[in-house]
């Protein structure tokens, strides 16, 4: 967190060329604003990938946390710090959380490792494959989309959008409306609204659908780990030692 | 589907042209809708290759960040070198609907995989068969 925020200071100072904290002429003729975007694109896309190739689940996860940390520098360095902190603290900070619980919770010694067969590894390489090929060719399609360099001299000004962003959920604008706007833009006040009743559905939806029951019947994850020895699983099933069993 | 393979892999041989001043031009759009790109694909193919119930999870949640890269790339003014952004404030608005209902997604998702473990003794997805007709 400490190190994300001196690169977002570090990044706001490399947009204007002037400020520089080094002396050194050659330190100074680094972009930095694009030295550290390919730093963190690095990051992102090689744990990304390193997600998709990993066979264990418990890495699966430490490299989606890097991904997504990445992803968040990413967002400082586009200018959304409001955006990237949220990244670090929703995503970051309570999902992935989440999804490590789930990993430490199901995480029985068959089930860390499930290995897809070698067939459907190739088809969904070569699917990959030409989806990326499509999606990279509509990144370079547009030529606005890639920045003149003319325009790159100038730097823009890094205004914090925290307060416009607090003002739209409230309905409220106060940032400058783009380029060929008409009429009256509306705020975020009703999906606001719904996205907090939404989520407080969403919580006690699981937390009745993850609660511990009391069963009748064996669960079938007791049931299989009591396969070996048949006599535990009565005492398992009657509720009471069954006369014999090893105790 | 070999027909759309092949134009994939036509494609990809055209890239590189597009791609020969990218890593020298300073910062835009375009560099931020690659890594987006990546993402997506990596998430898509998490998705369908995993078999595990948390690793189609963890693939759904790099889909949704691919789309919020593009999402925060296309309302930041500074990308545009000085021009108006595309999106503006709106697309930021958006990125955080985004979070926050993936959050909600991860949640319930989690839930149900708990429950058919606890049912089922299993996390594998291809286990899941019961309603198959």
């Amino acid at each position: 967190m400490m190190g994300d925020a001196a690169i977002a200071v570090m990044a706001a100072g490399a947009v204007g060329q002037g400020g520089m904290p080094f002396g050194s002429p050659l330190l100074a003729a680094v972009n930095w604003q694009a030295a550290f975007f390919m730093l963190f694109a690095a990051l992102a896309c090689a744990c990304a990938v390193a997600v998709v190739l990993a066979d264990n689940v418990v890495r699966m996860a430490f490299y989606l946390v890097l991904s997504l940390g990445a992803t968040a520098g990413l967002f400082f360095l586009a200018g959304a710090d409001f955006i990237g902190a949220m990244q670090l603290m929703i995503y970051v900070g309570g999902t992935l959380v989440l999804l490590v619980f789930g990993v430490m919770l199901t995480a029985q010694a068959p089930f860390v490792a499930i290995k897809p067969s070698s067939g459907d590894k190739v088809l969904a390489g070569m699917v990959g494959a030409a989806l990326l090929a499509v999606l990279l060719q509509a990144a370079f399609r547009v030529e606005a989309w890639r920045r003149p360099a003319a325009a790159a001299a100038e730097p823009v000004a890094a205004a914090p959008s925290a307060t416009p962003l607090g003002m739209a959920l409230l309905g409220i604008r106060v940032d400058e409306p783009p380029a060929g706007a008409v009429g009256t833009r509306g705020g975020y006040l009703l999906p606001f609204e719904i996205v907090s009743v939404h989520l407080l559905v969403v919580l006690v939806g699981a937390a009745y659908l993850a609660r511990a029951k009391r069963r009748r019947t064996p669960r079938a994850i007791d049931a299989a780990a009591s396969m070996v020895s048949p006599q535990e699983r009565v005492g398992v099933a009657g509720g009471v030692p069954a006369a014999g069993g090893r105790r | 589907m070999s027909q759309a393979v092949l134009a994939g892999f036509v494609t990809a041989a055209a890239v590189p042209t597009f791609a020969a001043g990218f890593l020298s031009a300073p910062v835009g759009v375009a560099h931020y809708l690659v890594v987006g790109a990546v993402l997506f694909t990596a998430g898509v193919v998490c998705m369908v290759v995993k078999r595990n119930a948390l690793g189609v999870l963890m693939g759904i949640e790099l889909v949704l960040n691919g789309a919020n890269v593009n999402f925060v790339a296309f309302s930041s003014p500074d990308l545009r070198g000085g021009g108006p952004p595309a999106l503006g404030l709106d697309g930021q608005a958006i990125a955080l609907f985004v979070i926050l209902l993936a959050a909600a997604e991860a949640a319930v998702a989690l839930a149900i995989t708990l429950n058919f473990y606890n049912n089922h003794a299993t996390v594998d997805v291809d286990r899941a068969d019961e309603l198959k007709g």
